[in-house]
């Protein structure tokens, strides 16, 4: 993603940018109680910063916190982080379609950057891939601009957590700013039906596989409501057309 | 490998313990394989169109899959007690996004009507 000031002038980069400002307060509170949770882990400052700026995902972070903190080998902390980021292989199998006229170089670049949120608001926004240039152009300028504010937001209040973890006491709850921030949008994609019916099975599922290790509950409520969604679509189908 | 460890020690990013930072850096190519992973190929493939269609289901419930246990679970546990901030908070939140039916500024709105329910009962009533 290359943040070129033509990008910046796509109205597109704005839209993508105000979307995201909107969620900013729960990703900030997020962040927030990530950084504290960092800072209080026993980790030294230094890498507990490094952490901060680098990694970029929440959950995977707050996975490896624990095993660095008990000398866990490296490659348990990579294989955690791996399973736990494993959602978001899904989701970069969705996302290829709307992003192979790029270079390799830039498709990773976009891939650091799209981070859940980004990607919930990018699909919702953009349903399908562009079949056109200006398309194109008008869905990198919103990815870019949306990107943009979640990482600045993101990290900023980590690092803030981090400066503040002992003036902020995790049990004030900040951190449910961030569950609310999702349910909002958990919210504005319930727009049909079969959505509403995927994300009850996701909720199911998930609940009840949570003693999974390493978040794969997480991956087998997606993988298995979708399953069931298209199942639930071929058969019902038929029916739509006899109407 | 000990190349690259001299060579963080001399710009004194790891006086401590240099596998912890290594093992950042490797977590931070972890972000970018995983979020990349169908997409770091130039190979040219197409995912089939029935499961480019069931992707539109992906997001929701990859939302749901998240947001839900942490509102109903404790350590793991379905909740046993509705004296729980978490629910009322998530409802008010809910409820104020589906009265302004996701107009404007709805999800903004979402977490400032949950939170101003959350944080009376979790503060004031430990709930």
């Amino acid at each position: 993603m290359s943040f070129s000031r033509i990008q910046r002038q796509n109205p597109a980069y704005r839209q993508g940018f105000i979307e995201m400002l909107t969620v900013a307060p729960g990703i900030a509170a997020w962040g927030l109680m990530t950084g504290v949770a960092m800072a209080t882990s026993g980790m030294r400052t230094p890498d507990v910063l490094a952490m901060a700026l680098l990694v970029f995902a929440g959950s995977s972070q707050l996975a490896a916190i624990p095993l660095i903190g008990a000398g866990a080998p490296l490659w348990v902390i990579l294989a955690t982080a791996f399973c736990v980021n494993l959602r978001f292989v899904v989701f970069s199998a969705h996302l290829r379609s709307y992003l192979m006229h790029l270079p390799r170089t830039q498709r990773l670049v976009v891939g650091y950057f799209v981070a859940d949120l980004t990607y919930f608001l990018f699909t919702k926004r953009y349903p399908a891939p562009a079949d056109t240039e200006a398309e194109r152009a008008d869905q990198m300028a919103y990815l870019a601009g949306n990107a943009t504010i979640n990482w600045l937001t993101w990290t900023g209040c980590s690092v803030l957590g981090v400066v503040l973890a002992n003036y902020i006491p995790p049990a004030w709850g900040l951190g449910f700013a961030g569950v609310l921030a999702l349910t909002g949008i958990l919210c504005s994609l319930a727009t049909s039906r079969m959505r509403v019916f995927s994300a009850g099975i996701g909720a199911v599922v998930a609940i009840m596989a949570y003693a999974l290790p390493l978040k794969l509950n997480i991956l087998l409520a997606i993988v298995l409501a979708v399953l069931l969604c298209m199942l639930l679509e071929s058969t019902m189908a038929p029916a739509t057309v006899k109407e | 490998m000990e190349t690259l460890m001299a060579y963080l020690s001399a710009l004194g990013l790891n006086d401590g313990d240099p596998w912890t930072f290594l093992s950042i850096v490797l977590m931070a190519c972890i972000t970018v394989i995983t979020r990349s992973f169908f997409f770091i190929s130039d190979a040219p493939w197409t995912l089939p169109s029935w499961a480019q269609r069931g992707m539109q289901y992906a997001p929701i419930a990859a939302l749901a899959a998240v947001v839900l246990p942490e509102i109903v679970m404790t350590q793991g546990v379905f909740i046993h007690s509705l004296a729980d901030a978490r629910i009322y908070g998530a409802l008010a939140g809910a409820a104020y996004f589906f009265w302004r039916r996701g107009s404007g500024q709805a999800v903004l709105g979402t977490i400032v009507a949950g939170m101003s329910v959350y944080i009376p009962l979790h503060l004031g009533l430990h709930w």
